[in-house]
């Protein structure tokens, strides 16, 4: 059996300029964040991301590393409106494909079900239609001759997800409230790369529907503790309020210069000893 | 004496009256309260969730599991009631939470369209609106998220099928698109509040009886519910000042 594990860098290794990137989670929760400040070190460019929008897209709008996003929204949740994204969007900084939640849903469905559309009620008379002139229509063949948007399949070259844990082999396994849409995002890319809070030799008595992730849809597992900060990931940990609210009010430079400089493990402690100091 | 928040809170939970076993969708604070004293009152089959995954019984207990993707999947089988916020709100419905001004670089971004163009194709939603002014209540939206009597119409039957918006409350009164061209129109008014005053706060004309009734008066256990159950800190009075 296929031993997976890798390292941030790894990851990020495998990722290309100009690629179309899916992120899992939904806000600002639980966000593969380890994987994408990962992705800020890098020189890896000019992408295509595809997520419901939080942190993970204003770290690399700031970082000047979208060329288009796809998003229904982008929030901090307990902060409405997301600094970074808002000053790239005023600036013109990216193109934006915006689309409604369950629009964006059923484009992760039809890719991960390799069909080129999937039709949807939602859309019809917004202005998502205009913004987005390239949306077609399809009729229903039947008596109720209906006429639904059809949403385009949202295929990616690959995805990064966060998981509680995971094993060697890319099984995860979610332990908050809610999957999100991450087994989606998995099977919707052509690789797809899990990072976990804790990697595990087995899963034990866990409940079985618990097991979100699949192996076949993973091609790299990363164990990356506390990877999802500042972003919540119940029950291991809460969304780190304090310092989302330094990253949403600090001049980017200034961030970057504290916080981004160094690796992950840099990051972490920078992260803590910011905690030591306000305290 | 019943404050303005009060009579919001009222408002917003009568939208929810007769609604039965549906999915009360409140956002913000006013319809949050408005939509439990609903639940404790006149619509007891309501279900309620934490604001996260869980659907929730009064006390806060889990009764049932709704995560995201399971809530896109209720919302188009139309068994909710959502009465979301509103950045821009024009005469026939049609609402704006994604930015102002072009939307191809717009002065202002904002949320982005969310689940607005679904929830308004789907089941029935209404907006809470705490601060009546004529920046929200344009004669044009910038960005059409939530979908209005008129573009719904132009869009064609698939669009009108579940369409509907049954009322928009401010803390100035409350309006609905009951006319015959779906225009927007002044139901009734908190009381303290004339009908000159809204129509003053509002970027279009509002189609209006000659004489606009009052917001209703809460009952002795209503004003209970709220001051002493479910919102003893007075949150409501952060969102409508007195």
């Amino acid at each position: 059996m296929t031993d997976k594990t890798m390292t941030p860098e790894d990851v990020v290794a495998r990722l290309r300029s100009g690629m179309t990137l899916g992120i899992g989670g939904w806000g600002s929760r639980r966000k593969p964040m380890a994987l994408v400040r990962a992705l800020l070190r890098s020189d890896v460019t000019d992408l295509t991301v595809v997520s419901y929008g939080g942190p993970d897209v204003g770290l690399l709008a700031a970082a000047g590393k979208i060329r288009r996003l796809v998003t229904a929204f982008v929030t901090l949740d307990s902060i409405p409106l997301e600094p970074h994204f808002r000053a790239a969007r005023q600036e013109g900084s990216f193109e934006l494909s915006e689309v409604d939640e369950a629009m964006f849903m059923w484009g992760l469905q039809a890719a991960a079900n390799r069909l080129p559309f999937l039709p949807v009620r939602a859309g019809l008379g917004s202005d998502v239609m205009r913004v987005n002139p390239e949306l077609k229509t399809v009729t229903s063949p039947y008596e109720d001759g209906e006429t639904f948007v059809a949403m385009p399949a949202l295929r990616m070259d690959a995805a990064l997800v966060h998981v509680n844990r995971a094993d060697r082999l890319g099984n995860g396994q979610y332990l908050g409230p809610d999957p999100y849409f991450d087994d989606l995002f998995c099977e919707a890319a052509d690789s797809a790369y899990v990072s976990c809070e804790e990697l595990v030799a087995d899963f034990g008595t866990a409940a079985p529907q618990s097991l979100l992730i699949k192996r076949y849809a993973v091609t790299g597992v990363v164990a990356t503790p506390h990877g999802a900060h500042f972003t919540s990931c119940v029950p291991d940990y809460d969304r780190d309020e304090a310092f989302q609210k330094l990253y949403a009010t600090t001049p980017w430079p200034e961030f970057a210069a504290r916080f981004l400089h160094g690796d992950e493990k840099s990051y972490q402690s920078a992260v803590q000893t910011w905690h030591e100091e306000s305290a | 004496m019943t404050s303005r928040a009060e009579y919001c809170v009222l408002a917003c939970a009568d939208a929810w009256r007769d609604n039965g076993e549906v999915l009360a969708s409140p956002m913000g604070t006013v319809p949050a309260i408005g939509a439990r004293l609903a639940k404790r009152t006149f619509s007891p089959d309501l279900l309620l969730t934490d604001g996260e995954a869980l659907l929730v019984g009064l006390d806060g207990r889990a009764e049932g599991w709704l995560p995201y993707r399971q809530h896109l999947a209720m919302v188009t089988g139309g068994r909710r009631h959502v009465m979301m916020g509103a950045s821009q709100l024009d005469r026939f419905g049609n609402q704006n939470i994604s930015c102002i001004g072009d939307w191809q670089r717009p002065a202002r971004q904002l949320l982005g369209v969310r689940g607005a163009p679904v929830n308004t194709l789907n089941n029935p939603t209404s907006y809470w609106v705490p601060k009546h002014s004529r920046r929200v209540f344009v004669e044009k939206v910038d960005m059409v998220c939530g979908v209005g009597y008129d573009s719904a119409a132009a869009a064609g039957p698939s669009a009108t099928r579940y369409h509907r918006i049954p009322r928009v409350v401010s803390d100035l009164g409350v309006l609905d698109f009951a006319t015959p061209d779906h225009t927007m129109r002044l139901v009734s008014l908190h009381p303290g509040v004339t009908a000159e005053e809204v129509q003053d706060a509002t970027g279009f004309p509002l189609a209006r009886a000659d004489e606009v009734p009052c917001t209703r008066e809460p009952t002795a256990e209503e004003l209970r519910l709220i001051r002493e159950v479910i919102d003893p800190q007075g949150l409501r009075d952060r969102e409508v000042p007195a």
